[in-house]
């Protein structure tokens, strides 16, 4: 649980939410903005400050609750056990340092090796994610460098001491799909070397499709639909997640597929909605009797298909509204399959 | 056409309830599961291409150059290079029709949106707007053609003036042309807002108060102020959450078929482009590599760079595979455009380059009947030819150099548009449709 005590109320930033993740898996993080997932990724990585946040719960990495953690045991971990790569590696990264010193000074720090030794670790690590001549880049500056070869820098940088959790935030938004596609294979290659676990915070489900094994959902800082990618791309039971796959058109698919926006805007965390957090923009709220959604905030529990997929909704028949109403909208090619 | 690009969205068109097009004949078949007001209202009407006729382009452009000189340092400030940001572009735009144009940051699109808007004054080439060349008109009559060419911009958060109320920020333009009295503005732009589906009595809101979608809603709602003819969207939505952009996209949509208008749609989102445009160029370093309908493009698409791109494009359905998809890796970066490479742009990083795309550059040449694609060796994915398709067209031979015996270079019709002949790539001849 992460709130931002505010002069006009306690922001509930994220709520009640529960995920684990295994060693060389990756978790999706899907969203839209404001709905929690970077702020749950900052909580893990301790970079909330005590005096305007307030973390609860525990986060366990390799057993070790990183909240019971002082700041400094915290730090050794911070940048050494997990890492993160930020979405905008310009305003990631310092401009008056050269690019080699941020990449081995997060290994000077966490080693005790010299400044020579962090340097050509530095060099070894930008050869391997792939900028060509690494003994001459290393010395250049961030703006010298294109926005994917920062991109990559970032990456030798968060994987630089071969962490157990990187969290990527968004991290190939401001990037050119050409470049996307290096940098995820990047990352992909990356992973299966180093065995890390990765949580990867997007909101581009095609990103989400290629590259995840596990999905997780958040509107309004909870979390409404977690399960395995495939289960929940293809048989997804949240309103809220069809939402999200009916709002963007599909570069293959159907051309008269139509686009289903979700109406009205995500709600202010100062102030929730009662009931179901999407109620309000939610087209089916009407389905379910005695008015739940709007009174009753549902439980994040086992969906339709099967234990491995939770839901948080009162729907009770999800899978047949998402078969019958909206997968012939949004997909009209993908009905005739079946 | 049934509605005139002039059609005045007065009260008593069905605008009054929000933007519920006059002819929709889509509510009908429409499913219920319709969001908003904006949502449900796809567009079979617009699905269909507009693209027929050359002779009803309502903007043509033709070897559009824009070069941006790049000074060196120190006192004098000498040109020692040019940025060639768009060199020689040529499309048309249909009378309410609506092209794409797609490519990575730094390709020139938005330039390209930039010329046509003449926000800038191109080095070369013509901007046919009317039958009026634009391109070079002085500022003072370039005013009424703002009236006609209007612009949205990406991002909703710095292009509305913070200061100024929305009432202002919309009714801006009714005063400065001077076309409605000061005590007219007010319903005017009450209506506007209404057009775009915010709420009328918010017109003395500052800009803060709204969200990104609303804003960018205020943005539209500017552009359509003068009821223009041509309305260039520079990544409209790209900015936005993904759940709103598809409220934004549906609405562009919408007002298209209402008003009429032609729109240069500019976006890197290739799903985007392609839902909302029948017909598509994708840029490379300033120059227009392959353009068609988006049916051709999307699944047969014949120039590398076009073919690479597509594969980049995550893709949902791939969930149901597991695993990543096959992609065409492109090397490196997009070279300086100070100083491209010679021949064809693409030719570096290009997977079947030879000799003859360094020494000779290739036309953006018609091979379907909507299709054109400036490649010497054009083909669906693995089905390229071996020997380069244009050489003797150009009069030069396989490895590019100058061939006496070949006859003199073919007018390959390098313009804008299309014409009813064009070079069949299995009979290696021109052909009529």
């Amino acid at each position: 649980m992460v709130h931002f005590p505010t002069v006009d109320g306690v922001v509930k930033a994220t709520d009640g939410l529960s995920f684990d993740l295994e060693k060389g898996k990756t978790l999706g993080i899907v969203g839209e903005s404001g709905s929690g997932k970077s702020v749950s990724s900052s909580a893990i990585l301790g970079l909330h400050r005590k005096t305007n946040a307030q973390v609860s719960g525990e986060i366990l990495l390799d057993g070790v609750d990183l909240l019971q953690l002082s700041d400094e045991e915290m730090r050794l971990r911070r940048g050494k056990e997990v890492s993160m790569i930020f979405q905008d590696p310009l305003s990631a990264m310092h401009p008056y340092y050269t690019v080699g010193n941020q990449i081995g000074e997060a290994y000077l720090v966490h080693n005790k090796v010299s400044k020579k030794a962090a340097r050509a670790r530095a060099i070894e690590m930008l050869d391997r994610v792939g900028i060509p001549q690494p003994d001459r880049r290393v010395d250049d500056y961030p703006h010298q460098f294109s926005g994917g070869m920062r991109q990559r820098a970032m990456i030798a940088m968060g994987l630089i001491n071969n962490p157990d959790l990187l969290i990527a935030d968004e991290p190939t938004t401001a990037l050119d799909v050409t470049v996307q596609a290096q940098i995820l294979d990047l990352l992909q290659d990356l992973q299966r070397e180093f065995n890390s676990a990765v949580i990867i915070i997007t909101h581009d489900l095609g990103v989400v499709a290629e590259m995840v094994d596990d999905v997780l959902v958040m509107y309004a800082g909870r979390a409404v639909e977690y399960g395995p990618c495939k289960e929940i791309l293809t048989h997804p039971e949240m309103p809220y997640t069809w939402g999200l796959l009916s709002s963007v058109p599909d570069v293959r698919g159907d051309v008269n597929a139509k686009l289903i926006p979700i109406p009205g805007n995500p709600p202010s965390l100062l102030d929730p909605p009662p009931g179901c957090m999407f109620h309000p923009r939610c087209t089916h709220r009407d389905k379910v009797p005695g008015d739940l959604c709007r009174t009753e905030l549902p439980e994040l529990l086992p969906g339709v298909s099967g234990s491995g997929h939770l839901k948080r909704c009162h729907l009770a028949n999800p899978d047949e509204i998402y078969a019958t109403e909206i997968l012939p909208e949004i997909a009209p090619d993908m009905v005739e399959e079946k | 056409m049934d509605q005139t690009p002039t059609t005045d969205p007065t009260p008593g068109s069905p605008a009054g309830t929000g933007p519920t097009p006059a002819a929709a004949p889509t509510t009908a078949s429409g499913t219920g599961t319709g969001a908003t007001s904006v949502s449900n209202v796809a567009t079979d009407v617009h699905h269909e291409a507009r693209t027929t006729a050359n002779t009803d382009a309502v903007l043509t452009v033709e070897n559009l150059k824009m070069y941006f000189p790049v000074k060196s340092s120190g006192i004098l400030r000498r040109t020692i290079g040019h940025v060639q940001a768009v060199d020689g572009v040529s499309f048309q735009l249909p009378t309410g029709g609506s092209l794409g144009l797609v490519g990575e940051s730094g390709c020139g699109k938005s330039t390209t949106g930039r010329l046509v808007t003449r926000l800038y004054e191109p080095t070369g080439g013509s901007i046919e707007f009317d039958g009026r060349d634009i391109a070079h008109v002085s500022p003072r009559s370039l005013k009424p053609i703002r009236r006609e060419i209007q612009m949205i911009f990406q991002d909703p958060y710095t292009s509305l003036n913070p200061r100024h109320s929305v009432g202002a920020i919309i009714g801006a333009p009714l005063a400065i042309h001077n076309i409605l009295p000061k005590n007219k503005i007010l319903p005017r732009v009450q209506e506007l807002l209404e057009i775009v589906g915010l709420n009328p009595e918010h017109y003395n809101r500052y800009p803060h108060e709204f969200s990104g979608g609303q804003r960018q809603r205020i943005g539209i709602a500017r552009a359509l102020t003068l009821q223009p003819k041509v309305l260039v969207a520079d990544e409209p939505v790209s900015a936005l959450d993904v759940s709103i952009q598809a409220q934004v996209i549906n609405l562009l949509q919408e007002l298209q078929r209402e008003f009429d208008i032609a729109f240069l749609f500019i976006a890197h989102d290739l799903a985007v482009v392609r839902h909302f445009c029948p017909e598509i160029a994708v840029m490379y370093l300033g120059k227009i590599v392959e353009i068609a309908d988006r049916e051709t493009l999307y699944s047969r698409p014949h120039h590398p760079y076009t073919q690479a791109l597509l594969s980049a494009v995550p893709d949902v359905k791939q969930a149901s595979v597991g695993g990543r998809r096959e992609r065409i890796r492109l090397e490196g970066d997009v070279p300086s455009p100070v100083n491209p490479p010679s021949g064809c742009r693409f030719r570096t990083r290009c997977p079947m380059a030879q000799e003859i795309c360094a020494r000779v550059e290739p036309p953006l040449l018609q091979i379907g009947q909507r299709h054109k694609v400036a490649c010497h060796f054009p083909g669906e994915l693995g089905k390229a030819p071996d020997k380069p398709i244009t050489a003797r067209l150009l009069g030069v031979d396989d490895s590019g150099s100058a061939d006496p015996s070949a006859g003199p270079a073919t007018d390959l019709g390098n313009g804008p548009g299309f014409s009813d002949t064009w070079f069949d790539l299995d009979r290696k001849t021109m052909a009529k449709a």
